[in-house]
């Protein structure tokens, strides 16, 4: 009767056998990052839960929006109250431009506002799909490079044009595994695969993540992080979808290092036919 | 004085300059950013730049976004 013995060997001892994990980060413009996982802070139904996903989560970085002041009710809960910057480090975004001139303008005043030169770039096209305007992306990043911001870059899963902002000095590529919001998850692995495979940069996969497994495929596919905000905020308990996509990352990204098995078109025992009775 | 505030028309009394116009609406400094006609202000030049009549004035800050 081995069996048990076998199983009680496969089980998982926490705190065990996993220091690499603790040396595991990734590095974007310099800084270093534990958490492989950065969450939105949009569609929350308040800050606080929106704060208590993000710990949830084990996030480092959070994306942030740049807006009008509401002037007519300054007593509106502020951003900065709950999701701490002296916690996380914000990711100014330029959601919502549909220019060059519209991003650099936000993320400029981005600056101004906190000091940051890590920013997120997208310059969308149009809002049925909200893929980015690539040419004006490219354009609008080569304005932030010489203005002295370090971009990660939203993108579509091209690979041709990944390779065109890495060149003109992109942070961190971040194609969208599907449009953003719609948490269809990874439509396009070959060029996740091959945009990871071609770059120097970060590549994380930005947009498009549903659930937790969706997260697990970006980072099987070798993706450095996850960016994800709708599956988590639109989750019925988003506390327990930031936890969830928290272990997904981390399992998705010891499944990349781990190396997988080959797959094979037939079935092949794993308990040895030797010895039959 | 007559300014666009945020895109919308404001007459304000008493703010000839950034710094006072922050003031007058009871904003954290540490926490915005303001534009002028396009031009940011930096935080450093809020006591030293006038408003005119008619400036156009944008006052922004973070919120939640994805």
């Amino acid at each position: 009767m081995n069996a048990p013995v076998l199983i009680q060997s496969g089980l998982s001892r926490p705190g065990q056998g996993l220091a690499p994990e603790a040396e595991d980060v990734w590095t974007v413009a310099g800084r270093s990052f534990r958490s492989r996982l950065i969450v939105g802070t949009g569609k929350y139904k308040d800050y606080a839960t929106n704060a208590a996903a993000a710990e949830a989560a084990g996030a480092e970085i959070v994306t942030v929006a740049l807006r009008r002041v509401n002037l007519s009710d300054p007593s509106q809960p502020m951003l900065a109250d709950f999701v701490k910057p002296e916690r996380f480090t914000y990711l100014p975004n330029t959601a919502g431009c549909f220019t060059g001139e519209d991003a650099v303008r936000t993320l400029r005043l981005a600056r101004e506002a906190g000091g940051w030169e890590l920013v997120k770039l997208e310059v969308l096209s149009q809002t049925r799909h909200l893929y980015p305007d690539m040419e004006e992306t490219l354009r609008a990043l080569k304005l932030l490079v010489a203005d002295g911001f370090q971009v990660m870059v939203y993108c579509t899963d091209d690979v041709v044009y990944a390779q065109k902002l890495q060149d003109a000095g992109a942070a961190a590529i971040m194609p969208a595994a599907a449009p953003i919001g719609s948490g269809l998850g990874i439509q396009n692995r070959v060029n996740i695969r091959l945009i990871v495979e071609q770059a120097g940069v970060p590549v994380l996969v930005d947009a498009g993540v549903g659930t937790a497994s969706d997260a697990t495929v970006a980072m099987e596919l070798g993706c450095d992080a996850v960016l994800t905000n709708t599956a988590i905020a639109e989750a019925k308990d988003p506390i327990r979808m930031g936890r969830a996509m928290k272990h997904a990352v981390i399992a998705g990204r010891e499944a990349y290092l781990a190396g997988r098995m080959p797959m094979k078109r037939y079935a092949d025992p794993s308990s040895p036919l030797a010895g039959l009775i | 004085m007559r300014l666009v505030l945020n895109g919308e028309p404001r007459e304000f009394e008493r703010a000839s300059t950034v710094a006072a116009l922050v003031e007058a609406l009871g904003l954290d400094t540490r926490t915005v950013a303001v534009e002028r006609n396009l031009e940011i202000v930096p935080r450093s030049l809020y006591l030293a730049t006038g408003l005119s009549d008619g400036d156009r004035i944008e006052i922004v800050h973070f919120i939640g976004g994805g």
